[in-house]
């Protein structure tokens, strides 16, 4: 049994009198690869939100043990800490930084563990040169990985939709992380996209030791890889468990094709 | 007289400011609420309204008929400037970054105010504005004027009648669509574009009053007259939540009644100051104000 | 390695000349004192226009109210030299250091607000600091102004030429500090936070704390620029640092480029010197220079250079192999 990393309990978040998301709780254990899912407006970008310290949630606690064995209590803390501990994550309408370079995008992710100070950069020092090519020489290496290399010195709003979606992965990866948050990476993507996405997404698990948690509407994508759904409906957990069980749960039929579908399942 | 009738007095002082800087602030929150822009040019059409006012008024002498004539003229002519500003300066900026209208806005104003200087019928100097005699009242002790009072009855009125367009006609109603969501109300058929002009002309037929009653209470003209009302005014605005009209009043108010009573309790050099004090206060405690909302930026 | 070493003398070699090529021909009154003093005066301004860009362009963070940070340091200067006996290069690193303690200060409350809000508060603050150094009668002479600041030199001939020198080569300084500075992991850091602050925030960037380093840098520049300025005019007056000078330094970081710090020096030397061209226009200068804001504003709002950064080691690419350029 592999260890648990994140444990969220009952967390709830309340916007403006309306509660988005009520008593969610999840575990996940290193190594996973889980989906989650349900209708649109459901609260699963709120929940990435609330898991990656953009949003605090009203109650609840949310625990998270990072690389070195250490607990830490993260509902709450800012979204640098959060990020520096070891959890990235994408975004649901691609966030990247659209009047830099495809390699600026990357490198910046590795700002925070960077080896030299604000004076050694001004002086010029020989650690500075170092850090650099060795932050040249990582941020390449994953955009080879992606297949997106040639184009390091892009802007990257110039990058077309599917290309831009990996570099959002790739400056992800960039920060070491233990725990992916992945919003919607298929969302705009073709099938054959969506397959080569779903290999890349398998092969990244592995080499980098990943934990994923991954938002989708693509069914494909979720029943081919994740090994296990949360399923959201009104910012509640209606359903969760095995992708073949899942598939054929009324609530989660209810949730997504309306009262009829059931009858039809 | 004591302190009780001391503070009274001062309070009456500030409505009757206050009154002023809720005109003028109601133009800055309009205008924020429909096009997300500070106007940084809305203290100047203050002064172009009230140098309009100055015109008529030494042309055809101080009398109840021309009075009523410099604020129509006025009200026309600073409408006029604010439509034509939006047109030529701010809408082809609207699309761009947010920084960019800013800058734009603080262009306009420097023009605005240069530009009056530099007119050989204006000049940098200020001018006397033809006022009528001032008749102190006496209640309860507390002494009102009558310039206060037509300060202040002139700007309920205006408030009211506001309060009328854009609450219960259907032009008021694509107003407050359209500074809910622009495209969305275009979508519904609203002229954005004229909806819009026609804000920014509300806004700048309030400001031009302001001017007026300003220049009334205070009587000299001069171009750079607009600077520390608009910019009282804009706190006032922050104060009462950019973009919501009651706010706009009450923030007006709170401020004429804070400055009134700084410089008659502490000192007049401070009266400027609390207002940045305010600002300052308000934005770190609650930087939506006291009408406004939280809206929260979808990630 | 070799290329690093190359690049390094090129820039070396061009800033040494920048500084001491005019510096010899004022000297030798080839370049007239007039035209010196006009030099002088765009270096200040690019020094404190760079400031502004480092906050405003690259960090993203408007700010109105650098005059202030100028008039800090210039008090800060002309009152350590005169009532204290500094001598001057420390009093010019004092003011500086003031300046900057005051732009923590300010910056601390007020950089967490947004776009719209930052711009009237650090205006604000620009006029509150204004308006108290009016009020400190005693120590910066008030409204009547502070007269007697040393010079440079006591030689009233050399004067131009020394100025110059000194001015040029701090603004060299600058240049190449700022320059190191922004190529760096920290410059990408703070260039991330002017993009998109929630995914620089996500992906480990301290935005509050970076804006805070920019702004404190940004207001360290322009204190030093502001001791500059004093022991340059020899005299200073609240009324030379109203909003407006603000707004001058705006229209020049805009006409070069929010985000380029090459295109803000060569802004700096041009406005400074349309300002001195069209003094014949006195007042009508006052309307054009906003509608120039205006018109860039409208019609090119990236300026001169946008977000590019002029290259000398481009530049002498170029002369050496005009044809082939190697990247």
């Amino acid at each position: 049994m592999s260890d648990s990393i994140l444990r969220a309990k009952e967390i709830n978040i309340v916007f403006g009198g309306l509660k988005a998301v009520s008593d969610f709780s999840c575990e996940l254990r290193s190594g996973e690869l889980v989906g989650l899912i349900g209708p649109n407006g459901a609260g699963k970008t709120t929940v990435f939100n609330m898991l990656s310290g953009i949003y605090q949630p009203t109650s609840g606690s949310i625990s998270y043990t990072d690389g070195k064995g250490a607990e830490h209590r993260i509902e709450g803390m800012e979204s640098h800490t959060i990020a520096k501990a070891g959890i990235a994550r994408t975004f649901q309408n691609i966030r990247l930084f659209k009047e830099l370079s495809v390699l600026d995008n990357v490198r910046i992710a590795m700002h925070n563990r960077v080896r030299y100070t604000a004076a050694g950069a001004v002086l010029r020092t020989k650690r500075y040169y170092e850090e650099e090519r060795r932050i040249e020489e990582k941020s390449m290496e994953l955009l080879s990985l992606f297949k997106i290399a040639e184009k390091k010195a892009e802007l990257s709003a110039n990058l077309p939709y599917g290309e831009q979606r990996k570099l959002e992965i790739v400056r992800a990866l960039a920060g070491d992380p233990q725990l992916l948050l992945l919003d919607e990476p298929a969302a705009g993507m073709n099938p054959q996209e969506t397959n080569a996405l779903m290999a890349l997404i398998s092969f990244i698990r592995e080499r980098f030791s990943l934990t994923i948690l991954l938002i989708e509407h693509d069914m494909n994508l979720v029943m081919g890889i994740c090994e296990r759904l949360v399923v959201l409906d009104y910012g509640k957990i209606i359903a969760e468990g095995l992708p073949s069980d899942i598939k054929r749960d009324p609530a989660v039929i209810k949730a997504y094709l309306g009262e009829e579908a059931v009858f039809d399942a | 007289m004591s302190i009780g009738n001391e503070i009274l007095q001062q309070i009456v002082n500030g409505v009757a400011l206050g009154s002023i800087y809720a005109l003028i602030a109601l133009g800055y929150t309009m205008v924020y609420g429909i096009v997300r822009l500070i106007n940084f040019a809305h203290g100047d059409i203050l002064m172009v309204g009230a140098f309009g006012a100055y015109f008529v008024l030494v042309r055809f002498g101080l009398s109840p008929v021309s009075f009523v004539a410099a604020f129509v003229f006025s009200m026309v002519l600073s409408a006029t400037f604010g439509i034509v500003i939006e047109r030529l300066a701010y809408k082809p900026l609207r699309n761009a970054p947010r920084i960019n209208a800013l800058i734009t806005a603080i262009g306009v104003s420097l023009i605005l105010e240069n530009g009056f200087r530099v007119l050989p019928f204006v000049g940098p100097n200020p001018r006397q504005f033809p006022t009528i005699k001032t008749v102190n009242l006496k209640i309860f002790d507390i002494s009102v004027s009558n310039v206060q009072l037509i300060v202040v009855i002139v700007s309920i009125v205006l408030m009211l009648a506001l309060n009328y367009i854009v609450m219960y006609t259907r032009t008021g109603k694509a107003m407050r669509a359209v500074s809910f969501d622009r495209k969305a109300a275009s979508l519904m058929g609203i002229p954005t574009d004229l909806i819009i002009s026609f804000t920014f002309g509300i806004g700048s037929v309030l400001a031009a009053a302001a001017g007026i009653l300003f220049a009334t209470a205070y009587p000299q003209v001069e171009p750079y007259m607009g600077i520390m009302p608009g910019l009282k005014a804009f706190i006032a605005a922050v104060l009462g939540g950019i973009g919501s009209i009651p706010g706009a009043m009450i923030g007006g108010y709170i401020l004429g009644i804070a400055e009134t009573m700084t410089k008659g309790f502490i000192s007049s050099q401070l009266a400027d100051a609390i207002a940045f004090g305010i600002l300052i206060v308000i934005l770190l405690a609650k930087p939506t104000g006291i009408m406004g909302k939280n809206v929260r930026e979808k990630v | 390695m070799n290329r690093k070493y190359r690049n390094a003398a090129i820039l070396l070699a061009f800033g040494v000349v920048a500084v001491i090529l005019p510096t010899f021909l004022i000297k030798a009154e080839i370049i007239d004192e007039y035209t010196a003093q006009i030099l002088t005066l765009a270096g200040i301004n690019a020094i404190i226009a760079m400031s502004l860009n480092l906050i405003s362009g690259i960090c993203g963070q408007l700010a109105l109210g650098h005059a202030g940070f100028m008039a800090i340091g210039a008090y800060t200067a002309a009152v350590f030299t005169m009532k204290a006996g500094v001598p001057m290069p420390a009093a010019i690193i004092s003011a500086g250091f003031v300046s900057a303690m005051f732009g923590f200060i300010i910056g601390f409350p007020t950089l967490k607000l947004s776009g719209d809000y930052l711009a009237i508060v650090t205006l604000g603050f620009g006029e509150i600091i204004r308006v108290v150094m009016t009020n400190l009668k005693g120590i910066t002479g008030g409204a009547a102004g502070l007269k007697g600041v040393p010079n440079f030199t006591k030689d009233i001939l050399a004067q131009p030429t020394v100025s110059f020198a000194i001015v040029t080569g701090t603004l060299v300084l600058v240049l190449a500090a700022l320059t190191n500075f922004l190529n760096s992991s920290y410059g990408r850091a703070i260039i991330s936070i002017r993009e998109d602050p929630i995914a620089a925030s996500s992906n480990g960037i301290p935005v509050f704390r970076y804006k805070m380093m920019a702004f404190t840098i940004s207001a360290f520049i322009a204190g030093i620029a502001g001791g500059l300025y004093a022991f340059f005019f020899g005299y200073l007056n609240p009324t030379m640092f109203t909003f407006l000078k603000s707004v001058d330094f705006l229209i020049i970081v805009v006409l070069g480029g929010m985000g380029s710090i090459t295109g803000t020096i060569i802004a700096s030397y041009v406005l400074t010197y349309l300002q001195e061209l069209l003094r014949f226009l006195k007042d009508y200068r006052l309307v054009i220079y906003p509608l120039i804001l205006i018109l860039i504003m409208l019609f090119r709002p990236k300026g001169l250079l946008g977000r590019a950064e002029f290259s000398f080691v481009a530049l002498f690419d170029r002369i050496r192999k005009p044809k082939e350029v190697r990247k």
